[in-house]
């Protein structure tokens, strides 16, 4: 197996002097793998992955990404930010801005790509999350699961190694979750590395290599979906699956 | 048996009319009995009060520099005679009276910039530079000692050109130092922090007449000898560094309204601090705050008329010398102030005029 693209070595975080979010967390994720992050609210999930593009710090352990540690460096977050790109449960689009606009910034205040080629590249990523047509308009002019499939492209323009996922259903009505997960299904077969925290077990299943299930802060069990949700081995994940899917 | 089709209910007018003259007048002005009776007390009290006025303040007026028909008409028409007799003085106050084209030209100049810089088409990297030309045409006019135009030192400055320079001059400088204080206040590093905070507080929590004071008699003590920096520049920075106190603590306001998440996308799509406030959270928090700033605006535009105390004579200034000094019009000075009250109406009705539009353009991207 090549080296791990994102590497949690003994990963310790609170916040503030007495709450132990996250706790000794060891993770190894590999190139192109596809990882389901699921478990309790407050069990350290989204933070765990806050960590990966350093949205929060971690006060112990090492973790690497893409082969850069991630510490106080300031350059080297950089680094890290530009290869990992992320989606966000309520899209945080910029209101501001045109959905053609929310695209370009970072292309071209970043990676200092000329107007038209950045925009060149935002339409393409537009089209592959299928709302090429809706590029001259303002994010709330969009339903939920617009907004969301642009926030995906978004992260795409910077064309990024590792897609991180913060619950990316979890704010939008029933009738649309559908929309945002073909995106990701299709995003997972073009072998980008995937991270996301969800509570969507049939998504799980159709495109996760591994599932991953956090408590209180540890990872509880980590296997493949199908063995998870078959026979999950420890007593707190069974109690997790039979009460999300107990009905 | 097939399953039931969805039928959808075709829309329908509503049953009464909430369109037109008769509906609006019914809804706002006679909707109930307290509406009915408050309309017509209302109606009545202007019927009674309009026409009076209008009789005092323009049929029965003298508009001549008339002194007898003024004494004479005393009591039942004003005396526009008045601001006839004392317009040059009220408006350019103590600058040279042949020499008051000078003052006039600057203005009109002034003005015409301030227009422009109002205006979308014109709002290009030029625009700086046509400021500054702008500024540096306005002082050589004003101060002269050069092509030939005699010195005006700067305490002969007065009325309505020195109010547009002070209010002008200070809005503009004020607005930079307000951001870079409101970023400063939420700033990581303590110091800067603090300091912010220190700058703020200490400013907001004086008079802004004591803080011409101090510009203007105390802060020359502390100068070495000989050394000495110009009144109005130093009633300028003064200003500036009031208007700019209250305006960070506006700007302040609405960086707190900008969510968490916004900060944070910019960080993941690798956005720099510097970036990041300039793209995406000051659009946005400017946005929310532009009636505040405006009102901050019309204030310092209104507070130019406190420098009066150090001697700087702007309109309100010069129409006090200018009545007091003339013992037969005095008794007309409420005229007189009816008139600089219009001018300074029309200038702060435009700003909130302006406000307006600028608020629609920036909430374009809200629309549905």
């Amino acid at each position: 197996m090549s080296e791990p693209i994102i590497t949690f070595d003994k990963v310790n975080k609170w916040y503030g002097n007495n709450f132990h979010v996250l706790r000794d967390i060891d993770l190894k994720v590999a190139r192109g793998e596809r990882i389901v992050i699921c478990g309790p609210s407050g069990s350290g999930k989204s933070t765990l992955i806050r960590c990966i593009n350093r949205l929060e710090e971690h006060q112990q352990g090492r973790l690497l990404v893409d082969g850069v540690e991630l510490a106080d460096d300031v350059k080297a977050i950089d680094e890290v930010r530009k290869k990992v790109g992320m989606v966000f449960q309520q899209f945080n689009l910029f209101p501001h801005l045109t959905v053609l606009d929310n695209l370009t910034l970072s292309p071209m205040w970043v990676g200092k790509l000329p107007k038209k080629e950045a925009e060149e590249k935002a339409m393409q990523q537009l089209e592959r999350v299928r709302i090429a047509e809706q590029a001259s308009k303002y994010p709330l002019q969009l339903s939920g699961g617009q907004q969301q499939r642009v926030a995906i492209a978004r992260a795409l323009c910077l064309t990024p190694k590792i897609m991180l996922f913060d619950e990316p259903t979890s704010a939008l009505d029933p009738e649309m979750i559908k929309e945002v997960l073909d995106v990701m299904i299709e995003l997972a077969g073009q072998g980008i590395t995937m991270v996301c925290v969800t509570h969507e077990m049939g998504f799980a299943k159709a495109v996760a290599n591994r599932v991953i299930f956090m408590d209180q802060g540890q990872i509880v069990e980590q296997n493949n979906p199908h063995a998870f949700f078959k026979h999950p081995q420890n007593e707190r994940s069974r109690d997790f699956l039979s009460k999300i899917l107990g009905h | 048996m097939s399953a039931p089709t969805f039928q959808p209910i075709p829309p329908r007018p509503a049953p009464t009319n909430t369109e037109g003259l008769l509906a609006w007048l019914r809804s706002n002005l006679f909707g109930d009995w307290k509406t009915a009776s408050s309309t017509i007390i209302l109606g009545g009290l202007l019927l009674w009060f309009v026409p009076q006025f209008l009789n005092w303040s323009l049929v029965s007026a003298v508009w001549a520099p008339d002194l007898k028909a003024c004494r004479a008409a005393e009591g039942f028409g004003a005396c526009w005679g008045v601001v006839a007799e004392k317009n040059r003085l009220i408006i350019f106050g103590r600058y040279p009276f042949e020499q008051q084209w000078r003052p006039l030209v600057a203005t009109l100049l002034m003005l015409a910039m301030l227009v422009a810089s109002c205006m979308r088409p014109f709002w290009k990297p030029w625009l700086a530079g046509a400021w500054l030309a702008v500024l540096v045409i306005f002082f050589v006019l004003m101060y002269g000692n050069t092509l030939g135009l005699a010195k005006v030192e700067t305490d002969r400055w007065g009325g309505l050109p020195l109010t547009i320079l002070l209010s002008a001059l200070s809005i503009v400088m004020a607005f930079p130092i307000a951001l870079v204080v409101a970023l400063g206040r939420r700033s990581d590093l303590p110091a800067i922090r603090a300091f912010c905070t220190i700058y703020v507080e200490l400013i907001r929590g004086v008079p802004l007449i004591s803080v011409l004071f101090m510009a203007s008699f105390m802060f020359p003590l502390f100068m070495p000898q000989g050394l000495t920096i110009d009144v109005l520049i130093r009633v300028l920075v003064g200003i500036t560094l009031f208007a700019a106190a209250y305006l960070a603590e506006v700007i302040r306001g609405g960086l707190q309204a900008i969510p968490k998440g916004q900060i944070e996308a910019a960080a993941t799509l690798g956005l720099s601090y510097w970036q990041t406030q300039r793209k995406i959270v000051l659009p946005q928090a400017l946005a929310m705050v532009v009636p505040s700033i405006v009102n901050s605006f019309i204030s310092i535009f209104k507070d130019t008329s406190l420098v009066s105390i150090v001697s700087l004579y702007e309109l309100t200034g010069a129409l006090d010398m200018a009545i007091n000094a003339d013992a037969n019009w005095k008794p007309f000075k409420l005229q007189g102030y009816l008139f600089i009250a219009l001018i300074y109406f029309i200038f702060c009705f435009s700003m909130s005029r302006y406000s307006q539009w600028v608020e629609k353009q920036v909430n374009i991207s809200k629309q549905r």
